[in-house]
C-alpha cells in the first residue's frame, strides 16, 4: 500500500489533504438546496470550496458567508455548466485562488422540465440532457486531468432515484440521471488505479426548491414516510469525498428513505 | 519553443516509469504492450506532453504509436 494511503485528512487553511495531497473542492449548482448543503459539509472537513452558481449570486454569497463564519474557505464562482468553456474557467479560477488543484468535484447542478414522453418537446429533452448529463461529463473530463496526475481525487455525481426506477412524467430527467449513473460506473473503472474514485448519490424526495411543486402523493410512496433533507444527502457526499471512502468507487448510494429498495 | 530529442526522451521515460515499468526497460524499441502501458497511461502521457511542450496528441494519434521511439519521434516532430 502506498505511503500516502495511510495519511490522514486534516483540515487546514489551504484546502483538505486527500491521500497526502492538498487540493480544493468544486461543487456545481451550490447556491441552494443539496449543492449548498454539500459545499458547507465539505468546508467543515477542511476543503476550500468553490461554490458554483448560474444565476443565484446573492444565494451563493450567502453560502460562502456561512462557510466563512464557520472558519472555512470558499469562493463563489459564476458559470453556466452547460457552456463548454465553463469547466476550464472554473478550474483555473479555483486553482489560482486556492493555489491547489481541484481534487474533489461534486456534479450537483441540475434542472428538470417534466412532461410525458408523447408530448415532450425537443427543447425540454435537450435542456435536461445538456445540464444533467453532458455538462457533468465535461466537468469530469476536466477534473480528471489534475486528479490523475495527483494520483488521488474524488468525483461524486448527484444522480436521482429516477435514474434507478421509473417516474412517469420525467423521461428526460430519468434518462439523464440513468446516464449519469452509467457514466459514473464507467469512469470509475477507467481511473480506479490512479487513486481517483467516482461515485454517485441517488437522492429520492428531498426538500428543495426543485421538488417543492411535486405531487403530495409521492410522499406516501416513500417507505420512510417523509422527505429527506439536503443535509442528509450532503452527509453521504461528504463520506464519499472523505479519505475513508478510498475503496468505494463506481457505487451508487441511494438517499431516499427506501424508495428505490 | 524548440526541444531536443534527448529532452523529450528523458521526459517520456520518466513519465512512463511512473506508470510502473522499470526505467531500464524503457528503450526506444520497447513496445507499449511489452511495458504493459495501456490506453489510460497514454492519455496521461499526452497530458504531460501537452503541458510541457504544447503538443496536442489526440486519441487517434496515440493509437498509431507502438513503441516508445514512435512517441518520442512524434512529439519532437510536432514540437519543432
Amino acid at each position: 500500500m502506498p505511503e500516502t494511503e495511510t495519511e490522514t485528512v486534516s483540515a487546514r487553511a489551504g484546502g483538505a489533504r486527500a491521500r497526502g495531497r492538498t487540493g480544493c473542492a468544486l461543487v456545481t449548482g451550490a447556491s441552494r438546496g443539496i449543492g449548498a448543503a454539500v459545499a458547507r459539509a465539505l468546508a467543515r472537513d477542511g476543503w476550500a470550496v468553490g461554490v458554483n452558481y448560474r444565476s443565484g449570486a446573492d444565494a451563493a454569497a450567502g453560502v460562502v458567508s456561512a462557510i466563512e463564519d464557520e472558519g472555512g474557505r470558499a469562493l463563489a464562482v459564476a458559470g453556466d455548466v452547460v457552456d463548454p468553456a465553463t469547466p476550464d474557467r472554473l478550474f483555473a479560477t479555483l486553482e489560482a485562488e486556492f493555489e491547489h488543484p481541484v481534487l474533489a468535484l461534486v456534479n450537483n447542478a441540475g434542472v428538470s422540465d417534466d412532461d410525458l414522453t408523447p408530448s415532450m418537446s425537443d427543447a425540454a429533452w435537450d435542456a435536461v440532457i445538456d445540464t444533467d448529463l453532458s455538462a457533468a461529463f465535461r466537468m469530469m473530463r476536466r477534473a480528471l486531468r489534475p486528479m490523475m496526475r495527483a494520483r488521488c481525487g474524488r468525483i461524486v455525481n448527484v444522480a436521482s432515484v429516477v435514474g434507478l426506477r421509473a417516474n412517469p412524467g420525467q423521461p428526460n430527467y430519468a434518462a439523464a440521471k440513468a446516464g449519469l449513473i452509467a457514466l459514473t460506473k464507467n469512469t470509475a473503472v477507467e481511473v480506479a488505479r490512479r487513486g481517483v474514485t467516482v461515485n454517485a448519490v441517488a437522492p429520492g424526495l428531498i426538500e428543495t426548491d426543485m421538488t417543492a411543486q411535486l405531487d403530495g402523493d409521492l410522499l406516501a410512496r416513500v417507505p420512510a414516510r417523509r422527505a429527506g433533507t439536503p443535509e442528509e444527502v450532503a452527509a453521504c457526499v461528504r463520506f464519499l469525498v472523505s479519505e475513508e471512502a478510498g475503496y468505494v468507487t463506481g457505487s451508487v448510494l441511494s438517499v431516499d428513505g427506501g424508495l428505490a429498495a | 519553443m524548440s526541444v531536443t530529442t534527448e529532452q523529450v526522451e528523458s521526459r517520456v521515460v520518466e513519465t512512463l516509469a511512473s506508470f510502473g515499468p522499470d526505467a531500464s526497460q524503457i528503450t526506444r524499441s520497447a513496445t507499449f504492450e511489452e511495458l504493459d502501458i495501456d490506453s489510460l497511461d497514454l492519455v496521461e502521457l499526452a497530458q504531460v506532453v501537452e503541458e510541457d511542450y504544447g503538443v496536442v496528441l489526440k486519441g487517434e494519434d496515440m493509437k498509431e504509436l507502438k513503441t516508445v521511439g514512435d512517441a518520442i519521434d512524434m512529439i519532437v516532430e510536432r514540437a519543432g
